[in-house]
């Protein structure tokens, strides 16, 4: 495709440096022609927003309760009041400022696994794929036998053995998640050291460490990103799942897995206190899907040009 | 082949090895098993009553070669809440899981496969999008809120549906629905983005330009192409089914392997669930192993790879 402009191709880096400015321009075109990505950003932005700015953004404390107004439906149905619009639950706490600050800990929870995650597992598979033989064996056994369980009986175990803390649920999701992110590593970095510009550069005489941050480091943020940003969306899913059958964090941290716990309870009597936190979930996690599908799309050329 | 397989059962077999090792060491992880499984508010001196018949005061190695031979002989100890063989406990919740595994299955299979296949052929058209917008549905909405959700409009408010069991013969449909759903938009991807690839080469034109019938050519010319690709994936997600069903087998109060895991941590008996957790870990090795063998018979590539 000759008026698509190229990021990655090796004759324009080769003729001018490509700048900031090209390079922003470019990445708002790919966006523009992809609808769905700036669904996707959109959704991220928000939730980001919510969970940043919870303070200011909420009219009432999240765990403030006010027995008078307990159970009080959405302002639009009969009997709501509109200081709160949602609703209230149980205990008449407001179920949007709840929401809102559910956010923070779905969000940190799934973020900061995330992260952890993917600093293990780069850690480990980059050097499984780096140093190779006995090494790669003894790290990949492991990475393959957890990837061959069934992970969901697996983190609800651990869960279940290690007690509810908000740093528990952290470190089990970035233990257990950084599997995905060692093989992923592997592959590509297995995959780059066999391409020509590495091999080129080898020759030159470019040492381990510069071939390795130089070449390819950089090629590896594209798989990476999208795969943090999956893993944010099943993590998200992790994390509601064990709230709903209480091993999550502790019942006075606002998750949306414990709202959906407690909202369970009542679901014949008052469904709002279990359809809001669901919905939460179900936008957040659609928006990291939407989010991931395109950063996949934009970080693999080959997908990138075939797209209409 | 034969060397294939043989090289295949012992990956497996190691494998299962590795589940064992993991669980053994999963309860012991807080230092105590005999306080995390017994209640909090049990005396110094049952604990340590406790700990005496478990055998935990042993050295951990003992415990470990106990714990590894007599699971090879199909010994996972007794239950603590049944005081009952752990196994047989989990073999009698085995059909239970198994059947809602495979009716959510054949549901994703039946729905998702000719969606795809159809999507495919017709990228760019509206049919395209809906499928596109179902698969994105199933990966984004939780499987026990969306449970939830049917269970309280299906079957408590307009009753077309038992509430909970699985005594009638309609219990099935809700549960293996919610199932069915994320595996269904996995399908439906694959089977689009390889009818994508099959659409454009020669055979399929040529049947195209014969003047054959759509439905000839989706089933005839497409559908076994990509019948090899689905093979690989339709054995793993049977393994995640089974693996996968505690919440909404807890939604739902059906009787199977997963809500017996709710049940079981709910009374910290951990002997059950590390039993629980084994088997299916074990059901799913196999089904992988299969599927791993299978798809070799019918590609001859793959037995013979590199």
């Amino acid at each position: 495709m000759a008026d698509n402009p190229t990021l990655h191709g090796a004759d324009s880096r080769l003729e001018e440096k490509v700048t900031f400015k090209e390079q922003a321009a470019f990445v708002g075109r790919l966006l523009w022609r992809d609808r769905t990505g700036i669904i996707g950003i959109l959704i991220f932005i928000s939730i980001v927003f919510a969970a940043v700015f919870a303070d200011g953004l909420t009219a009432y404390e999240p765990l403030d309760q006010d027995l008078s107004a307990s159970k009080l439906p959405p302002a639009w149905e009969e009997g709501g009041a509109p200081e709160h619009p949602l609703g209230t639950d149980n205990l008449g706490r407001d179920m949007l400022s709840r929401l809102i600050y559910g956010a923070r800990v779905s969000l940190g929870v799934s973020f900061f696994g995330a992260l952890i995650a993917a600093a293990i597992g780069v850690f480990l598979g980059a050097t499984a794929a780096y140093v190779g033989g006995r090494l790669d064996d003894l790290i990949m056994a492991p990475v393959n036998l957890v990837l061959s369980l069934p992970y969901l009986l697996f983190v609800v175990f651990v869960a279940s053995v290690l007690g509810k803390s908000l740093l528990n649920v952290i470190l089990i999701f970035g233990i257990t998640n950084s599997p995905i992110f060692a093989r992923v590593t592997r592959g590509e970095v297995l995959r780059i050291r066999e391409s020509a510009y590495v091999e080129s550069a080898m020759s030159a005489g470019a040492r381990w460490w510069r071939v390795l941050l130089i070449h390819i480091m950089p090629n590896l943020v594209g798989p990476l990103v999208t795969l943090i940003s999956f893993q944010i969306s099943a993590m998200i899913f992790y994390e509601a799942g064990l709230g709903f059958i209480g091993l999550s964090v502790p019942p006075t941290i606002p998750s949306w897995g414990n709202m959906l716990a407690e909202g369970r309870k009542y679901i014949a009597s008052y469904p709002w206190l279990t359809t809001w936190p669901g919905l939460a979930i179900v936008y957040t996690s659609l928006g990291m899907n939407l989010l991931g599908d395109w950063l996949r799309d934009i970080s693999d050329p080959r997908v990138r040009r075939a797209r209409r | 082949m034969l060397k294939y397989t043989l090289t295949k059962v012992t990956q497996s077999l190691l494998l299962a090895l590795g589940v064992l090792i993991l669980a053994f060491f999963m309860v012991r992880m807080t230092g105590d098993p005999a306080t995390l499984m017994m209640s909090r508010n049990a005396t110094p001196e049952a604990v340590e009553a406790f700990r005496e018949a478990m055998g935990f005061n042993r050295p951990v190695i003992v415990q470990f070669w106990d714990w590894i031979t007599k699971a090879f002989t199909g010994d996972f100890g007794n239950s603590l809440h049944f005081r009952e063989p752990a196994l047989k406990l989990v073999l009698q919740r085995l059909p239970a899981t198994l059947q809602l595994a495979s009716v959510g299955l054949l549901m994703a299979v039946v729905v998702g496969v000719p969606l795809g296949l159809v999507a495919g052929f017709k990228s760019g058209s509206w049919f395209d999008y809906l499928s596109r917008l179902l698969a994105l549905g199933g990966q984004s909405i939780p499987n026990f809120w969306l449970g939830l959700i049917l269970l309280l409009v299906f079957a408590q408010r307009l009753g077309w549906f038992p509430v909970f069991g699985n005594d009638e013969p309609n219990s099935v449909v809700l549960p293996a629905f919610v199932l069915s759903l994320p595996v269904m938009g996995e399908l439906l991807r694959l089977t689009r983005s390889a009818a994508l690839e099959v659409r454009g080469e020669d055979f399929v034109r040529t049947a195209v330009s014969k003047g054959l019938k759509r439905y000839t050519i989706y089933t005839k010319h497409v559908l076994r192409n990509v019948a090899i690709s689905l093979i690989s994936v339709i054995g793993v997600e049977f393994g995640y089914m089974m693996g996968g069903s505690i919440y909404i087998e807890t939604v739902y109060a059906w009787p199977g392997m997963g809500q017996m895991v709710g049940m079981a941590l709910g009374w910290r008996d951990f002997p059950l669930v590390q039993t629980l957790v084994v088997f299916t870990s074990i059901v799913v090795l196999s089904l992988n192993l299969l599927t791993d063998l299978v798809y070799a018979l019918i590609d001859p590539r793959i037995r013979h790879g590199r």
